[in-house]
């Protein structure tokens, strides 16, 4: 396998950035279509903060959700992708690096997606 | 107030938010989490939900014409993000911790700080300190080349214990206001180690979404990203950018950038007022 120059590696790095983002506002934009399919029910108070339930809070919750299609938890889908999309930039660039042979920034590539992957797993 | 008319008001804004945002180069958080706090009343941990949000979408989506012209510095970048995103989670657990005016009295001085700092006029040159070598630099090849007026120029960070420093202030700050805290970023880059103004710039803006996503996973799991919310924000943000950098290529914006300056000003104000007379 060719090492990649730098150029290149930013040059897919952005291509994969383009992707997320897109796939993540058309998926929001068909969850807010299904939002405003009630567009005069009220919004709930937002003056002070309460968190919602779990189905709109954890990655199971929203999945479930989605597949039953329901508007808000679809809106959060697309939002979860957008969120994983620099994760996957981070983790291109640890095969980016490796394919480079360049062990100090595969080292740490990984450092960063180890503080990641810490807080949206671990974070409350 | 009914679903369409609070999504479609929170649109506009955002639209708006993200013009002037691309257009002062500040990011649109910084303009719509005042907007949301102080206009639509919403309670700031939502406001703060939605922008970083839309943080992650404006920076990812503009990397794609910055990595083209091969200013970025990913090496740089990746670097520093460790910095950021330690930053990023201390940030996101304080939100839990500070009460929402001292968050709103932060957030007001770190937009008066970003207004002062959009306007400071850039010499464009490297500080003489960049001639001497770094060997923390040398040994992380800290370094690269950008095209400048007479070809490729090279440059190398220096001082960059002093940036990673600030980098891990940049990302606290990210975490707790839901912002890019682009400022605080190109400030690291440009002044204390020495890079080039285009190259910090540039860099900060592919940095802001890792940044941003160490504490969305913390955010998304104690509620403060409401999709009725985050879903105009999101949007509006994104596609007021996306028209912002087209003007900015186009276009002089001098006069339009002090006069927005001031509509940051005035907003930093109003928010550390609210902030201490318990509005917010």
């Amino acid at each position: 396998m060719a090492r990649p120059t730098d150029q290149e590696l930013d040059v897919a790095i952005a291509g994969m950035l383009r992707l997320g983002v897109s796939l993540a506002a058309f998926v929001v934009l068909v969850g807010g279509t299904l939002l405003l399919r009630h567009p005069w029910s009220p919004i709930p108070d937002y003056t002070h903060f309460q968190a919602g339930g779990p189905g709109l809070r954890t990655l199971r919750g929203i999945v479930h959700g989605a597949v039953r299609m329901e508007a808000t938890s679809i809106i959060q889908l697309g939002l979860v992708v957008l969120i994983a999309t620099p994760v996957a930039r981070v983790v291109y660039c640890v095969v980016g690096f490796a394919r480079q042979r360049d062990r100090l920034f595969v080292a740490v590539s990984c450092m960063v997606l180890a503080v990641l992957i810490y807080g949206l797993t671990k974070g409350r | 107030m009914s679903v369409a008319a609070f999504t479609s008001l929170l649109f506009a804004a955002s639209v708006l938010a993200g013009f002037l945002g691309a257009l002062t180069g500040l990011g649109g958080g910084v303009v719509i989490v005042p907007v949301l706090a102080l206009v639509f009343k919403v309670d700031i941990r939502y406001a703060i939900g939605a922008s970083l949000v839309s943080v992650i979408a404006t920076s990812s989506g503009a990397a794609v014409a910055y990595v083209r012209e091969g200013l970025s510095n990913i090496k740089i970048g990746m670097f520093l993000e460790v910095a950021t995103t330690l930053g990023a989670i201390l940030g996101a657990y304080l939100t839990a911790k500070v009460s929402s005016h001292w968050i709103a009295i932060v957030f007001g001085a770190v937009l008066l700080f970003s207004a002062a700092s959009s306007l400071r006029r850039r010499s464009g040159l490297v500080p003489a300190a960049a001639k001497r070598a770094n060997a923390l630099a040398k040994r992380l090849e800290l370094s690269g080349t950008y095209p400048g007026r007479n070809g490729k120029e090279p440059y190398t960070a220096q001082r960059v214990p002093l940036g990673f420093g600030i980098m891990f202030g940049a990302g606290t700050l990210s975490g707790l206001l839901g912002i890019g805290s682009g400022a605080v970023k190109v400030l690291a880059m440009d002044q204390a180690m020495g890079l080039p103004f285009k190259v910090s710039t540039t860099t900060s803006n592919f940095m802001i979404g890792v940044t941003a996503a160490a504490s969305a996973g913390i955010y998304l799991s104690r509620g403060y990203i409401d999709p009725t919310i985050a879903m105009p924000v999101m949007l509006g943000v994104l596609g007021g950018s996306l028209m912002g950098t087209q003007i900015l290529l186009k276009a002089r914006v001098a006069t339009l950038k002090s006069l927005f300056a001031l509509v940051i000003v005035a907003l930093g104000c109003e928010m550390i007022y609210s902030g201490i007379t318990g509005r917010i």
